[in-house]
């Protein structure tokens, strides 16, 4: 457990909370911002200017993501790590190598402090892990009512390298499709957390970074066509997306995917479909066959790779749709899904 | 209708047991089983046992279904 | 998963179709009763592996597709209680009414909790004794008797503030009501596997006997429901108009007695009115007067107005078996998973749904 700040302790009111005052520009603003400085501890950001300044030359990947998730804390992670890795992946997804993060909050009067110290904690062990800076930051907060809790927008640069040229645009017919692990860990770890169904799991969120294994995929080939990272709506919204952006039809094999028994379970018990479930530190490349074997042993040595599987290929028949080989060897379209999956009794 | 998942049963506490789904836990109402003893299966369906699960006749069914030839 | 994997083996389903293909001499009309059966079908992507002489049907089995228009209005306006809680089945929180739905009452501040089993309603009234618990209870045979064991929990513990809103049918009256329509022609029935769990296969004899269909209860796994064809299409070869259980490793002649017994404690047979169906006699339950107080509609009385349903919708015919969905008006070009019209699209194991979505 990590001490309170020693900020907190110069407050004669209740020091536990985020106040509304601690939003108002004033010395209690001061005081937050003076902690996330010490904890991300970079130059840019130490300057306290208005913007930080970095150079680099290079063509740039730009990208945000705002995160609400509830419940904040979950197996595997919480929402400042999610907040990270999401704008770190992202980045990665276009062939980037991620450099700097900017930090957003938007907190509910009466969050605690404590709390905010360990999420900022988490967020600065996130952006070590990942090799990135958070350089900028900001925070807002709300009267009670305003956010739930607390909710977080990072924006992220990375630079790609010359000779990368990754696009959702550019699957061919005849790539091979590699998923680079089980499905489904993420949502289900956030259903559990959430507590209800009366079920208990030790399935953890997936939360990891990707850039590292992106980049050692580069270095045996650069010959990657798209990459993507299936968070909401699951493998199957990317899988549609880059079907549907590239103009090329998608063939998979239900067997070939890998989903975590426990997964499994839960989804007969509520029936849902893995293939539809939130995944937060997973990637599906879109690669030419000659280069397929060597990506896939280089994502396999991975940490974050080491289920790897080839599960499908890429057609130049029904474009724009992705058609899954079932387990019994049946066929059927694998459609996007209108909400979210429900838990049902029929 | 209907979903039911195969459980295998843990514990046992009157009418109710501690049922297993590789690894996934959660309890289960077995008021409509008779003679249930811990290590047996049963169908869970919302949160109830609906009925046993026969292993030798699963077994059954599975021989003949591999001797479809 | 054990119980599950084994019973996707494609190898096996291979030498059953191989089997199936072997009946080529005639056509046949099989109907898949239950919903989840239908869900199997397409998700496993059955259809496609089946020789053309072998037609499938999808029949009314789904408990929300059935559920008539003034029902869920009448869900709907307890939903607009500021007292009442509403627990509920994700299955239902998407069907529209005249003008709502569960889920758009939650999104303008209705208390609709989704939940997984009946146990967590009851839980919600203890836990909530200023307000009024009710649960939609919707489902066929296989459900009736958990609502049924709540009940009776709740009777036990004096709970005053859970309260149910009745909806249950019963699948042999549906299915005898089919047999009646001159607009079907149905070769076979696949039975549905968990509700014949509590009623045992004896409960389709008449339908063996009477009408000479021949009927299989089948499992739920794709080699059950193959299986399941099989021994249908056999049946028919043969002339054979018999029971047979496909499930046997979890159904039996006589069913679930302590099952059945929860019922019959609880619920009373009532003529009711099915979607699509019209009223079929002694098809649905309802409360006995021993549990008048826990009917939701006699606490609360909610008034909805009787709306007509669209004459263009085929739900009805849909869930007969008689329109595929392709056949109806609405499909895809007004009804769609984003805006449904009718139940078969928005239920998830909804005919029309699955024809979207995998077909």
């Amino acid at each position: 457990m990590q001490p309170i700040t020693n900020m907190v302790k110069k407050f004669q009111h209740d020091t536990r909370k985020i106040l509304l005052g601690h939003g108002s520009g004033g010395k209690l603003t001061h005081q937050l911002i003076k902690s996330f400085v010490k904890k991300f501890r970079n130059l840019p950001l130490a300057k306290l200017d208005d913007s930080a300044v970095v150079k680099f030359k290079g063509k740039l990947a730009f990208t945000t993501d705002s995160y609400v998730i509830d419940p904040i804390y979950f197996p595997g992670g919480d929402i400042g790590k999610l907040a990270v890795n999401g704008t770190v992946n992202d980045l990665a997804m276009v062939g980037a190598r991620p450099l700097y993060l900017t930090a957003a909050a938007i907190i509910e009067e009466g969050f605690s402090l404590f709390e905010l110290d360990r999420i900022i904690d988490s967020m600065n062990r996130a952006a070590r892990a990942a090799g990135v800076k958070i350089v900028a930051g900001d925070t807002k907060v709300v009267g009670k009512g305003g956010a739930d809790k607390i909710f977080i927008n990072t924006s992220g640069i990375g630079l790609i390298d010359s000779g990368v040229d990754i696009s959702s645009k550019n699957a061919r017919p005849g790539d091979k499709i590699i998923l680079s692990g089980t499905i489904g860990d993420h949502g289900i770890a956030i259903l559990n957390a959430r507590g209800g169904f009366d079920f208990r799991t030790k399935v953890k969120s997936d939360c990891q970074p990707l850039n590292a294994m992106v980049s050692q995929i580069l270095n045996v080939s650069k010959n990657v066509h798209a990459l993507r990272d299936p968070t909401r709506g699951g493998l199957t919204t990317s899988l549609n997306e880059i079907a549907e952006q590239s103009g090329v039809g998608i063939e998979i094999e239900e067997e070939k995917i890998p989903v975590k028994e426990e997964v499994k379970a839960v989804c007969e018990m509520l029936g849902f479909d893995p293939l539809y479930i939130a995944n937060e530190g997973k990637l599906v490349a879109f690669v030419p066959q000659n280069d397929c074997a060597k990506i896939m042993n280089v994502m396999r040595k991975n940490r974050y790779g080491r289920d790897s599987q080839i599960i499908g290929t890429v057609v130049s028949s029904h474009k724009g749709r992705v058609v899954v080989k079932t387990s019994v060897g049946g066929e059927r379209v694998l459609d996007m899904l209108t909400g979210e999956q429900l838990p049902r009794i029929c | 209708m209907c979903l039911a998942i195969p459980a295998k049963v843990l514990k046992i506490e009157n009418n109710l047991a501690q049922v297993d789904m590789v690894g996934v836990k959660r309890q289960a109402d077995i008021r409509m089983i008779s003679n249930l003893k811990v290590g047996e299966y049963v169908l869970i369906h919302a949160g109830f046992a609906i009925e046993k699960i026969g292993e030798k006749e699963a077994e059954e069914t599975l021989q003949l279904l591999r001797e479809m030839a | 998963m054990k119980f599950v994997d084994e019973f996707r083996d494609r190898a096996i389903a291979e030498r059953i179709i191989k089997k199936i293909e072997g009946f080529d001499s005639f056509k046949a009309n099989l109907m898949e009763v239950c919903g989840t059966h239908t869900m199997v079908i397409f998700k496993q992507g059955l259809k496609g592996m089946l020789p053309k002489n072998v037609n499938l049907l999808s029949g009314p089995g789904c408990p929300v597709c059935v559920t008539s228009q003034e029902d869920i209005d009448k869900a709907i306006a307890l939903a607009r209680d500021k007292e009442v809680i509403i627990t509920t089945f994700g299955d239902m929180i998407r069907v529209p009414g005249r003008n709502s739905s569960l889920e758009q009452e939650r999104a303008d501040g209705a208390d609709v909790r989704i939940i997984y089993s009946p146990s967590e309603a009851l839980k919600a009234a203890r836990e909530n004794p200023a307000r009024k618990v009710v649960f939609l209870a919707i489902g066929f045979e296989t459900t009736s008797p958990l609502i049924a064991a709540s009940l009776l929990d709740a009777q036990k513990e004096k709970i005053d503030n859970f309260f149910v809103f009745a909806t249950h049918k019963l699948i042999p009256p549906a299915m005898e009501a089919l047999l009646k329509s001159k607009e079907l022609n149905i070769d076979g029935f696949i039975c549905p596997g968990h509700v014949s769990v509590t009623i045992g296969s004896d409960a389709y004899r008449f339908i063996a006997e009477k009408y000479d269909v021949p009927c299989v209860i089948g499992g739920f796994e794709p080699l059950d429901v193959l299986q399941s064809i099989y021994m249908l299409l056999k049946q028919i070869k043969e002339r054979r108009a018999e029971v047979e259980i496909e499930y046997f490793r979890a159904v039996h002649p006589q069913g679930n007695r302590i099952a059945q017994q929860l019922i019959s404690e609880v619920f009373e047979v009532t003529d009711v009115r099915w979607r699509g169906l019209g009223i079929i006699p002694k098809s649905g339950l309802r409360l006995k007067k021993e549990f008048s107080d826990f009917d939701a509609e006699r606490e609360f009385q909610p008034k909805v107005k009787r709306s007509k349903e669209n004459p263009d919708c085929a739900c009805g015919q849909v869930l007969k078996g008689v329109k595929k969905p392709t056949q109806c008006k609405l499909y895809r070009r007004i009804c769609t998973p984003e805006k449904p019209y009718g139940p078969c699209m928005v239920s998830s194991e909804g005919t029309c749904a699955a024809y979207y979505k995998y077909g």
